[in-house]
């Protein structure tokens, strides 16, 4: 009996063992020919096309979506599988933030920029077989005017303001027009309802499911939606009825969530992936020494800074700020650790933006200066924390080492300074909260718009949300203000200017540079276009 | 041994009662108002209000904790806080994944470790086994994120023999039925499939294994060197008994209680998510379920994810105790 189990053990074990080999082994076989009959397989499915490349697409990111209602998220990996299911009334251009037709054809503004006349395209259906119409885009704003503000955060920032509804009346004229009448002039508003969140959804979807919705999402969008395996993969399907003749040009997208940036760009080189977000700076040369594959450059719309907390001594002295700006050698940074991909920061925003306030030079680097300063300020020497970011962000690849960085140019000049870092979402909490006296952080564009960067984040009203700084001016507070519903874009420009110009003065954080994310691909990905916001539709993307 | 497995049992609940007051505490322990800190600052009173009464806290504590309980006697583990959904529905994909990878993990521990540490113990002080001990020590000290990233670079990038990471070729999913891929290919019928999925356990497997399989071979090899120098032992091998059968038939046996117990701690370390290895690898299992759940706040799934690592470890455990008892039968519960 005993002996017996005792056999069966070993039985097993060499079982096991031999399944182990046997993997290993089979590999070196088979590996040509599984690919191949993939590829007929496939094949197949694309009778349109005499080639028998499959159109299939593997996008490694470094993340999985929250959900899938583009509404009630706010996190990029979200928006990017949302903008190929939903459509915005607008688009953005390709690769800028112009507006462009998008569910809606044609649209007109009133003279007192209060009511805006959307015509929408004829035909167009949700995938669930609900017509797209009027009553449709009705039904959308009203389930994003109804709801809590934590449910719909997008909204509730972009259309609200004071709990006032900016939007105050949406209504269908008739089958394919709507009007939009607002409280007040909105500025960016054409810009605003084109952003990701603000996917059309169909009304019977999601009146049906409720808070499922986000799991089960139906938009009028060139692909429908798979399946999604959590913390894996998202898989979305060519959405045969789609409204715009022969698009779009592949039969399935499946993102993948790889969280490690090493690892993701080892899937990419085996092939696992087609297309790898979050490439490393340090990287970069791996990838264009590599003939298969190709680096792409997605256009910077984003900030890095150092954030100096205005309510926290010393930073609550306007000249010791402005000390640390001279302190920094910003050029030295972004050669080091941005791989030169990168440009340097001058304003909160960058020079693309509408607004962008080119007279302003930045603070060179001149510790002798900052020196001054700091004995012109009466600093005393304490020691200051320094926080740096735990994560790797597109605005900042590596932030401990540019923390690095930054603590040797304080302590040239006199600010002795100890290098924290928490955990991310504490990290931002703590930093809301106004517990760090500097810190690295950073900021990536929604919609193109200067009210996006300024007002965003350096605004009184933004002081425990994204004004992490604690930066509060009257001045500029009235400037962002007028500036929010001046429909004249000129005069609008120049309000972006003064207040640039006095932010300036202010030196309320160290500007520190505007990367350049990159992404990598095979060279048989052709048609991909990476959208300065972070996500995209990939309606024209095709593998050669 | 039904009594005393029974017995066992029995004495689990205060165990597993204790384990789950703890849990219960976590969320309580939140300075301030939980349903404030769950929702951030900008939250207004309405969701606030409505949060508290959802998680119902405005009772008593005690009336929680059994409504808590309750809760979990029906299998009600709350929703996600993030995505919205029964933590009870969501987490089965995450566990089958962890479990699949850490069984296997520790078949290839048990069989490399186990006969490594054998043949060292018998052979000791030969050159094989100092290599072994040194390659067990290297093993322990191993940083796993690095071994992984080594591993990719070995076989999948230069050798071209093992996918990178994930658990199975996206573009030709497995259709989930169990969660088990293992199990799950074969009941679709898709021998390929199951090749497949078995290559993409190979690297973060052997990642995952290094540890235990350290461990194991020096704790296999030190309770054997004991036994192997008993006296009943040098009489099998004076008879001239061939090797084999004095290890496997005479030694082993008695040598296994200190290795079943370190297999045992190894295996519910590995099923409470190897937080690195899933990393590196991509592999959706528990580790990075609760990881990420701590970084968005989800109070309930961090809650609740403990509570099952925690309640895995403790079955293990009772596991553990009950083999003690099947192979020495002199081990009795009092």
């Amino acid at each position: 009996m005993k002996k017996s189990k005792l056999w069966s053990l070993g039985l097993f074990l060499l079982l096991a063992l031999s399944v182990m080999l046997a993997a290993c082994s089979s590999d070196e076989g088979t590996e040509e020919p599984t690919e191949t009959n993939e590829e007929t397989n496939e094949g197949a499915t694309t009778d349109d096309t005499k080639e028998s490349v499959p159109q299939t697409l593997v996008f490694g990111r470094g993340g999985d979506s929250v959900s899938l209602d583009p509404a009630i998220v706010t996190d990029g990996e979200s928006f990017k599988v949302t903008e190929n299911i939903f459509e915005t009334l607008l688009n953005f251009g390709e690769q800028d933030t112009t507006i462009n037709p998008g569910l809606a054809k044609t649209w007109e503004v009133s003279e007192d920029g209060l009511t805006y006349t959307f015509h929408l395209q004829e035909g167009v259906k949700f995938h669930d077989g609900t017509d797209f119409n009027a009553d449709a885009v009705v039904k959308n704003v009203e389930r994003w005017k109804g709801g809590a503000e934590e449910q719909f955060y997008y909204f509730h920032s972009m259309f609200k303001a004071e709990g006032e509804d900016i939007i105050a009346k949406v209504e269908a004229v008739d089958d394919l027009t709507v009007v939009f009448t607002l409280s007040r002039p909105q500025a960016p508003f054409l810009k605003n309802i084109a952003m990701s969140p603000f996917g059309i959804a169909s009304p019977t979807a999601f009146e049906s499911a409720g808070e499922a919705f986000g799991d089960n999402p139906v938009g009028t969008g060139p692909f429908v939606f798979g399946e999604w395996k959590r913390n894996d993969s998202i898989t979305v399907k060519k959405n045969e009825n789609y409204w715009q003749e022969g698009l779009p040009k592949l039969d399935t997208i499946i993102f993948r969530a790889i969280p490690d940036n090493s690892a993701r760009l080892n899937a990419l080189m085996t092939g696992e992936i087609d297309l790898a977000d979050g490439i490393n700076p340090s990287d970069a040369t791996t990838v264009e020494s590599n003939s298969d594959l190709q680096l792409i450059e997605r256009p910077s719309m984003n900030v890095g800074y150092l954030g100096l907390t205005n309510t926290r001594a010393p930073f609550d002295n306007k000249l010791v700020r402005q000390a640390v700006n001279y302190a920094i050698d910003k050029q030295s940074i972004i050669d080091a650790f941005f791989q030169g991909r990168a440009e340097v920061a001058v304003n909160p925003m960058p020079s693309s933006i509408g607004g962008y306030n080119d007279g302003i030079t930045g603070y060179e680097y001149d510790p002798e200066k900052a020196k001054a300063l700091l004995a012109e300020a009466g600093y005393d020497g304490t020691e200051i924390e320094l926080w740096a970011m735990p994560v790797p962000r597109p605005y900042m690849p590596d932030g401990q080492k540019v923390a690095e960085a930054i603590q040797k140019n304080l302590s040239d000049v006199g600010i002795p300074s100890k290098i924290v870092t928490y955990e991310w979402a504490t990290y931002l909490e703590k930093a809301k909260n106004g517990e760090a006296d500097a810190f690295l952080l950073g900021w990536t564009g929604d919609n193109g718009d200067a009210d996006n960067f300024i007002y965003t984040l350096l605004d009184k009203d933004n002081i425990g949300s994204n004004n992490y700084a604690y930066y509060s001016n009257d001045q500029v507070h009235e400037l962002l203000i007028a500036a929010q519903s001046e429909i004249d874009e000129e005069k609008r420009v120049e309000l972006y200017k003064q207040a640039q110009e006095i932010i300036h003065d202010d030196a309320p954080w160290v500007p520190l540079a505007h990367s350049i994310p990159l992404l990598a691909g095979k060279k048989s990905v052709t048609g991909y276009l990476p959208h300065p916001t972070g996500s995209e539709s990939l309606i024209n993307v095709s593998m050669e | 041994m039904l009594r005393y497995i029974g017995k066992r049992i029995l004495h689990l609940i205060p165990v597993l009662l204790g384990m789950t007051f703890i849990v219960f505490l976590i969320i309580r322990a939140i300075p301030g108002d939980p349903a404030q800190v769950i929702l951030g600052q900008q939250a207004n009173e309405e969701a606030i209000k409505a949060l508290r009464e959802k998680l119902g806290l405005d009772n008593p504590w005690y009336i929680q904790y059994f409504d808590y309980l309750k809760g979990l006697l029906t299998g009600d583990l709350g929703e996600s806080l993030r995505t919205r959904q029964p933590i009870t529905t969501e987490v089965w994909p995450y566990l089958a994944a962890t479990i699949e990878l850490a069984v296997f993990a520790m078949i290839i521990a048990i069989i490399i470790g186990m006969n490594a540490g054998i043949i060292s113990a018998w052979f000791q002080n030969s050159w094989f086994d100092y290599i072994a001990m040194v390659i067990a020590l290297i093993g322990v000290s191993m940083p796993i994120f690095w071994l992984g990233l080594m591993e990719q670079w070995t076989f999948s990038l230069e050798l071209k023999w093992l996918p990178t990471s994930g658990r199975e070729e996206v573009r030709d999913p497995v259709h989930a039925i169990t969660h088990f891929y293992l199990i799950d290919t074969l009941i679709n019928g898709r021998i390929d499939q199951f090749w497949v999925t078995i290559k993409h356990l190979i690297l973060p497997g052997v990642a995952l294994a290094t540890i235990p399989m350290a461990i194991i071979a020096r704790m296999t090899r030190s309770s054997m060197l004991e036994v192997l120098r008993s006296d009943y032992i040098r009489t099998a091998r004076a008879k001239g008994q061939r090797m084999g059968k004095v290890i496997y038939k005479h030694a082993l046996k008695n040598a296994l209680i200190p290795i079943i117990t370190i297999i045992g701690l190894q295996t519910g370390l590995l099923l409470g998510g190897a937080i690195l290895t899933e990393t590196i690898f991509s592999w959706p299992g528990i580790g990075r379920y609760i990881y990420e759940a701590i970084g968005y706040r989800d109070y309930t799934v961090i809650q609740s994810g403990i509570l099952i690592v925690a309640f895995m470890f403790v079955m293990i455990n009772l596991l553990v105790d009950v083999l003690y008892s099947a192979i020495d039968s002199r081990i009795k519960y009092n």
